[in-house]
């Protein structure tokens, strides 16, 4: 049986510190341990500056210059058989160091093994862009200026990919707020009937599960509906009819009898 | 009358049949509701299912279109992002009058689980919607309760010239 805790103030008590859980880091190891990775590594240090390296959860991490990011990875994919770029983004690091991370994900069909190429850019600093080695970064790229606003040179086709091309910020940036900045919040009515519309069309209601039935200019009683804007049927004390038909029966159209229905009780009949 | 043994007041008397106008207008509007497929998400694949051969939308007529000139009936299944806004209202100016919307699912009601910047809050925010349908997503039964409760909806209209096209300003 589990010890007894006194649960009179269990409301008032916040049991975690932490806002959200924090994943523990995953233990890293030497690079040494793995003669493959090993070697890569030499083989990248022999004409990069490589300023960190480790293993976790098997794949390999490499620090390098974000200057040198062409190189590696083209020395990656010819000679070390790294010949796919799996995935490519950015992290945004700025609140904690000004600055972005930004990641390649390598993959060696051949040799079966993953390394992340990974460097530091500063807020305004532009990045080489991959796409001449490898094709798939040509949308991870677009993307990553959509949701970042990392700018990448010699980019054949610069442009955000997600968002509408006339947006404003950058969506994956942590300072962005969740449900939009002003701009967002007005995006669809700016767009479609304009500024002056605002006022009739009036602010995005947030509280998806607001439903006010006696405010009869958005909402009506399905069975009680009144004109919009006036004021609603007193039908408290009643249920809401499940009717498909008008009482006296349609022109033209069958009445439907609910007795005169069957259920059928076996599916595969 | 006598010789022939037929009631000629009662059903089925002659092929014969007095009404209204607004009556066969609307009896003709709301058994021919052309469905504009307008698929965004998940609740798209309800939609699909609505339309196919276990719930059969054939049978009331709904019948979906891939052009918005041929159909009267939007029905918005899914996630409207603020970047498709502008095309939801395109093609929504596209379809001729009279047009009705189903707003369907949670996400086209009120922009749904995803409260972020990205996804319209409603697409009453964009289009008049005539019928909001809760579920996430809903049934095919469901969606098919709502095109009856549109029909029944259309029934209770004015046919003439009268009636005004729907605005959202
Ligand atoms: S309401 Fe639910 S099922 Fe429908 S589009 Fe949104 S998330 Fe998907």
């Amino acid at each position: 049986m589990r010890a007894y805790k006194p649960k009179d103030d269990v409301q008032k008590k916040s049991y975690y510190t932490d806002r959200y859980w924090v994943a523990p880091m995953v233990p890293k190891s030497m690079v040494e341990d793995d003669a493959v990775f090993a070697a890569d590594l030499a083989a990248i240090k022999a004409k990069f500056d490589v300023s960190d390296a480790y293993i976790q959860v098997e794949q390999m991490v490499v620090y390098i210059k974000p200057e040198d990011n062409v190189g590696v990875l083209k020395l990656m994919k010819e000679e070390l058989g790294y010949t796919q770029l799996s995935e490519m983004s950015a992290i945004d690091w700025i609140a904690k160091q000004g600055q972005f991370e930004i990641f390649y994900q390598m993959l060696s069909m051949g040799k079966r093994k993953r390394i992340r190429v990974k460097c530091f850019i500063d807020q305004n600093q532009a990045i080489e862009s991959v796409n001449p080695l490898f094709r798939s970064a040509d949308w991870s790229e677009r993307e990553m200026f959509d949701m970042f606003g990392v700018k990448v040179n010699n980019h054949p086709y610069m442009k955000r990919i997600l968002m509408p091309d006339d947006w404003e910020g950058y969506p994956l940036l942590k300072t962005y707020p969740l449900q939009g900045d002003e701009f967002a919040a007005w995006y669809e009515v700016d767009r479609i009937y304009g500024k002056e519309a605002r006022a009739i069309i009036g602010p995005e209601i947030r509280d998806s599960a607001r439903v006010d039935r006696y405010d009869t200019e958005r909402f009506s009683r399905l069975g009680f509906e009144v004109p919009m804007g006036a004021e609603p049927k007193a039908v408290d004390a009643e249920e809401t009819p499940l009717a498909y038909q008008e009482e006296g029966g349609v022109f033209m159209i069958d009445k439907f009898e609910d007795d005169k229905t069957e259920i059928i009780s076996d599916r595969k009949r | 009358m006598a010789q022939h043994q037929v009631n000629y007041t009662q059903d089925n008397g002659l092929p014969v049949a007095l009404t209204t106008i607004d009556k066969v207008v609307n009896w003709g509007r709301s058994n021919s509701l052309w469905a504009l497929t307008y698929g965004l998400a998940c609740c798209g694949i309800e939609m699909m299912a609505s339309g196919a051969s276990r719930y059969d939308f054939d049978r009331y007529g709904t019948i979906f279109r891939s052009s918005p000139r041929q159909s009267e009936l939007m029905i918005v299944a899914g996630t409207l992002t603020k970047k498709h806004a502008e095309f939801i209202k395109r093609l929504y100016d596209q379809m001729a009058e009279p047009r009705w919307v189903i707003s369907m699912g949670s996400c086209a009601n009120t922009g749904g689980m995803f409260n972020t910047y990205a996804t319209v809050q409603g697409v009453d925010r964009v289009i008049p919607v005539d019928l909001y349908l809760p579920g996430c997503a809903p049934r095919p039964e469901t969606l098919q309760y709502a095109v009856m409760m549109l029909q029944k909806k259309i029934r209770a209209e004015k046919a003439g010239k009268a009636q005004r096209p729907k605005r959202l300003l």
